[in-house]
């Protein structure tokens, strides 16, 4: 099957200075392969400081790399220009980890959901609306919230909010910066199986981007280990973290809460 | 909405009230009035000055003059003024309107200069432009407002281009009212200038800084994602976010508008209600200085009750917090 998405030697570099203004250089990540296939779900796991975020940044096209190829259905979109991306961004979303951050508090909930639609002129104000409730419906948020501010939501309702704002320009590619992290268990659960149920119903594609090594076995039909701004492993889920042989991995199992045996989750109803 | 607003009109008068007393009892408890030089004077019989004094009902006791200057503030009198033998109140109004035209001017010029400088300046934090914009505003910061005043005066002398000094021409009477409004514009142009240089650096250094806290924050960086452009991002995501600071400093812009030109208006001649005042406080015309005091509390209160208002408008999380209560 052709990959959705094909990440070739990406590279990236900060320049930055130090308070006393010395220069330095950080490599954040160095000749990052991978590729993810359409309907499937990439889990990148590492622990913090290991490039994961500047990962998604670079994929989402919100950093640009320094080098390196990011291939969206045939088409490097690392070498598009700014005007260029305004086209390409939507297909690409994110959802942070932070869902009281990542929500724009003088929005409501519908303006939130229809601004880019209306912003990308894909609805009229009362499609959008339309499209904005039939989307919080699919998940699980209810009709009478739509004119509150992410202010008065849960932290669960929120998380979905974000979700929900990701899906509303039809992407292909969700990544999921730590989506679950700031969650309660329940909730975690709850939000685990929407994530399932979409991927099921509308064939979305995520990169799944945790240092919950439980959920990375359970989400991901792969899994890939990022050290230092490295690739350093990468393979189906039971291969990676039941034999873990590269030491960033095994360092990795070791210090997850149950490093006896990662099991999968059961789906909550 | 309307418990807020009473809240703060109960506010503001119990305020006023407080700055009037206190001002009152400090002017009054000094030693010295306004006709205290006159008996200095040899031609001047003592018997007269103390009839001018009972004339102008300064040998009563403090509680009544207080209660009668009160009443004369509830008629827009503010008091009577010794040194023009007429009420205060249409004496400071006439100068304070020229004050107002003045900084009114300047600050709305400040800001409409001050958003987009700041914002381009937090936007290219770091780089050339964020760079020689800190520069300039550092520089102005450290100037006093007097070299600033003076070295504009001189610019006007030597070039020639701008009048030095004053509200209107010599010849403004035979001007038309077209001409008049011209002229009235060209003498606006230095102090603005001076108001502006001064009150910009600080201005730009609060929305960089109120900038620079939002734009990075994810909710910014999503709406990159949804390929929302610069500009809409900049001044309907970032600038709504960055804004409540901004509204508290614009609010204390709307205090300074009566308070804040002294030194312009002296140096430049200006009319206005500053070197009115200086004379004033220096000839101990107490209730030309009482009533400026008053005037100078109701902007700072206006101000204040302005920035709350707009506070209520932009932010819903206020509004939301204000119904709940």
């Amino acid at each position: 099957m052709q990959p959705l998405i094909v990440v070739e030697n990406l590279v990236k570099r900060y320049n930055g200075r130090g308070p006393v203004g010395r220069p330095g250089v950080v490599h954040a990540l160095h000749r990052v392969t991978f590729s993810i296939a359409p309907g499937k779900t990439l889990a990148l796991v590492g622990e913090s400081g290991s490039g994961k975020t500047t990962t998604a940044l670079c994929l989402a096209c919100l950093e640009r790399p320094t080098s390196g190829r990011i291939l969206l259905e045939g088409r490097d979109i690392a070498a598009l220009q700014e005007k260029e991306l305004h086209a390409v961004r939507p297909q690409i979303q994110l959802v942070f980890q932070d869902p009281a951050t990542s929500l724009n508090p003088r929005f409501t909930v519908l303006e939130i959901l229809t601004e880019p639609l209306l912003f990308q002129r894909k609805a009229r104000r009362s499609e959008a609306a339309e499209l904005a409730y039939a989307l919080m419906e699919r998940v699980g948020l209810p009709a009478e919230i739509a004119r509150r501010r992410s202010g008065e939501l849960s932290g669960g309702q929120r998380q979905r909010l974000a979700i929900a704002r990701a899906l509303i320009l039809s992407p292909k590619l969700l990544i999921l910066d730590e989506a679950l992290s700031a969650l309660d268990c329940s909730v975690q659960a709850q939000i685990v199986n929407l994530l399932i149920d979409l991927q099921l119903s509308l064939g979305l594609t995520y990169l799944f981007i945790t240092h919950d090594l439980a959920m990375a076995a359970h989400l991901g039909d792969e899994i890939a280990v990022l050290d230092r701004g490295r690739i350093v492993d990468r393979g189906a889920p039971e291969m990676v973290l039941r034999k873990p042989e590269k030491e960033a991995t095994k360092l990795l199992v070791q210090s997850a809460p149950l490093s006896t045996g990662i099991q999968p989750l059961r789906r909550v109803s | 909405m309307t418990r807020f607003l009473l809240s703060r009109m109960t506010h503001a008068v119990l305020l006023l009230f407080g700055v009037s007393l206190l001002t009152f009892l400090f002017t009054a408890l000094a030693p010295g009035d306004y006709f205290e030089e006159m008996r200095l004077d040899p031609r001047i019989g003592p018997e007269t000055v103390s009839a001018l004094r009972t004339r102008f009902g300064l040998d009563r006791p403090l509680a009544v003059r207080y209660a009668s200057w009160l009443k004369s503030v509830v008629r827009g009198d503010l008091g009577y003024s010794f040194s023009y033998n007429s009420p205060a109140g249409p004496l400071l109004w006439a100068r304070a309107r020229s004050t107002l035209l003045l900084t009114f001017t300047a600050t709305l010029l400040t800001w409409g200069l001050a958003l987009p400088l700041g914002i381009w300046s937090a936007e290219r934090l770091g780089k050339i432009p964020d760079t020689l914009i800190s520069w300039a505003m550092a520089a102005l910061l450290v100037i006093p407002d007097l070299v600033i005043a003076l070295g504009l005066l001189l610019l006007a002398v030597r070039s020639g281009w701008f009048p030095t000094g004053g509200m209107a021409s010599v010849n403004a009477d035979a001007l038309t009212a077209g001409q008049r409004i011209g002229d009235l514009g060209r003498h606006l142009i230095l102090p603005v200038a001076v108001l502006v240089f001064v009150a910009l650096p600080v201005v730009v250094r609060h929305v960089r800084a109120a900038m620079i806290g939002v734009l990075d924050a994810p909710f910014l960086r999503v709406a990159r994602g949804h390929g929302i452009r610069r500009h809409r991002l900049l001044y309907r995501y970032a600038l709504p976010a960055a804004a409540n600071p901004l509204i508290s400093l614009f609010g204390l812009s709307i205090g300074a508008l009566i308070s804040g030109s002294l030194i312009v208006e002296i140096t430049m001649s200006w009319p206005g209600i500053g070197p009115f005042m200086v004379e004033a406080i220096l000839a101990r015309d107490i209730y030309v200085v009482l009533g400026g005091v008053l005037l100078s509390t109701c902007f700072l209160i206006a101000g204040n009750f302005c920035a709350d208002l707009i506070l209520y408008w932009a932010d819903p999380r206020i509004r939301a917090g204000s119904e709940e209560k």
